[in-house]
């Protein structure tokens, strides 16, 4: 197989169990390069706990998942060389308080993939002017609005051009009116190609940049397909409830 | 609300009210008053106290036997030279605290059961050099240890400093330790994300934020380590207070001890000044806003 028809993610019946009670029950997706793929479902389907498990933050119970042709799931695998290859962004940015923008973005590029001082700064520098925050460089994260913090937070997951990026609900802290300056980014992400699963909320935002759309309830994957599919024609009877919820909480 | 309604009359610049003029006028006189009041309160506590002290019968004998000034001028350069020497302990002394301290926090966090001999090691060492008095330390391993001959001799100071070490840093360690378990969880789920290993995590991420929380109460430990040097005497060692004592024997007057006593005290003010001063900006860091 030619590495471009190797999905650079593929995950293969992932089970998880918290306890006695399953999170995750038989989860398979896959994610080409370049794909964005949205994850959509109530709180509790498993959203989450499926992007900590492709980190290694969260070990499998049972089931495969596949980094290119690595099997990440490999106990001889290493989860810090697994984890340097994978971008995440949290709900609520994580940012490390104790370090200004520039240190937190470039943090990974000096201690995990050995940079220089110098040329980490200038790939941050020009990560953050990018987002357009170039003379944030100095300030620390807490004198940063958390439109502005969640956008260091994707410029910090992204400095080390990773293969996978995982979104995990990052816009779901933010107040309504900083919502879209993180969405146009990621946006930007998807057109200068990066490979994006993401867990969201925003709908209307998941029609727009999605080209596949999985929808999880309880677990299990329900229903999965282009946007159009799933938002215009969905088929399955939990998906139509979910989507009217959603879409309409007033009923 | 009122921004717009200001902005419509075109006035953007603040004129108080006659209703906070009235409010500011009233804070201003109680103010006043309250300043008054504590001036007062002072002057008349310190006349009562000084004037018991002064009238009491023995005042005369006591004042001779602790504040004799000649005595305590020619007590004042062999207490200094001793006091140079419990700086010097200070400064090694803290050292090894930090040192110690720290690997004993990492210690007491570490996770797994591959752990579990050094974790009980750590957690039996800070629970018996917590509870063992500092002045028992001092002589256990001051007189103990060079009993043992297995090192050759060392000053007594040497003794003194592996004492004060063993003791604080089981202290110090205690703290450190509840400053690592308050730096939030995910702070350790973002720096593992990034790829950073476990020691690079602790280093880089939790432990900065740890200590930064826990700064008073490291600088509260260090300003009575200050003061427990003097312990050293106990071993021999000629510091501030064993200097004073040869005074006190050569003279048979307590004054001495009274120089040595405000020489502590002056040696400990700056870092109790800091200490204020760093949890207060803290605390001022921390709680923008409100009255209470």
């Amino acid at each position: 197989m030619t590495s471009s028809t190797v999905p650079v993610l593929r995950v293969d019946n992932v089970w998880k169990f918290f306890g006695e009670h399953p999170v995750l029950r038989g989860i398979s997706i896959e994610v080409a390069a370049h794909e964005v793929v949205v994850l959509i479902g109530a709180s509790g389907s498993g959203k989450s706990t499926l992007l900590k498990t492709i980190n290694l933050l969260e070990p499998v119970n049972d089931g495969q998942i596949f980094l290119g042709n690595e099997d990440i799931t490999d106990p001889r695998v290493k989860p810090d060389a697994v984890r340097a290859q994978v971008g995440v962004v949290f709900q609520h940015f994580n940012l490390f308080p104790h370090m200004n923008v520039l240190a937190n973005v470039t943090l990974a590029l000096r201690q995990v993939h050995g940079q220089d001082r110098a040329t980490a700064d200038a790939r941050g520098r020009e990560l953050l002017a990018r987002i357009g925050l170039a003379d944030k460089a100095n300030e620390y994260p807490d004198r940063l609005s958390g439109g502005q913090q969640q956008r260091v937070a994707i410029a910090r997951a992204v400095a080390t051009d990773p293969r996978l990026l995982l979104l995990d609900e990052i816009t779901s802290a933010l107040d309504p009116q900083l919502v879209g300056e993180v969405l146009d980014l990621v946006r930007g992400l998807k057109e200068s190609g990066s490979t994006i699963l993401m867990a969201t909320h925003e709908m209307g935002f998941a029609r727009r940049v999605a080209d596949r759309v999985v929808f999880l309830k309880d677990g299990v994957i329900v229903e999965s397909g282009t946007p159009e599919e799933i938002f215009d024609r969905p088929q399955h009877p939990a998906t139509k409830e979910f989507l009217a919820r959603v879409l309409n909480p007033l009923g | 609300m009122s921004s717009t309604e200001s902005t419509a009359r075109g006035t953007a610049e603040f004129i108080p009210s006659g209703i906070e003029l009235g409010r500011r006028r009233h804070r201003r006189a109680q103010g006043t008053r309250s300043v008054l009041i504590s001036v007062v309160s002072t002057v008349v506590f310190a006349a009562v106290v000084l004037g018991v002290l002064f009238n009491s019968t023995g005042w005369p004998q006591v004042q001779a036997s602790f504040f004799d000034g000649k005595s305590m001028v020619n007590s004042l350069q062999p207490i200094l030279i001793g006091l140079w020497l419990n700086i010097q302990v200070l400064f090694f002394a803290a050292l090894g605290v930090a040192i110690l301290g720290s690997l004993l926090a990492i210690a007491r966090t570490l996770r797994g059961p591959i752990f579990t001999p050094i974790r009980l090691l750590a957690a039996g060492y800070t629970d018996i050099f917590r509870g063992l008095p500092v002045l028992l330390v001092m002589y256990l391993i001051g007189f103990g240890v060079p009993g043992l001959n297995l090192f050759e001799r060392m000053p007594a100071q040497f003794w003194g400093t592996i004492a004060l070490i063993l003791c604080y840093s089981a202290y110090v360690a205690e703290v450190l330790r509840a400053g690592i378990e308050a730096v939030h969880p995910s702070q350790r789920l973002a720096a593992r994300s990034l790829g950073l290993s476990h020691a690079k995590t602790l280093r880089l991420v939790v432990m900065p934020q740890a200590v930064r929380k826990v700064t008073p109460a490291l600088m509260n430990d260090f300003v009575s380590m200050q003061k427990d040097v003097g312990l050293i005497s106990v071993l021999g060692a000629v510091d501030a207070i064993r200097a004073a004592q040869i005074q006190v024997a050569q003279d048979f007057n307590f004054s001495p001890y009274v120089v040595a006593g405000i020489l502590f005290v002056l040696l400990s003010l700056p870092m109790i000044r800091l200490t204020d001063w760093f949890t207060a900006r803290a605390q001022k860091r921390e709680q923008i806003g409100g009255a209470v």
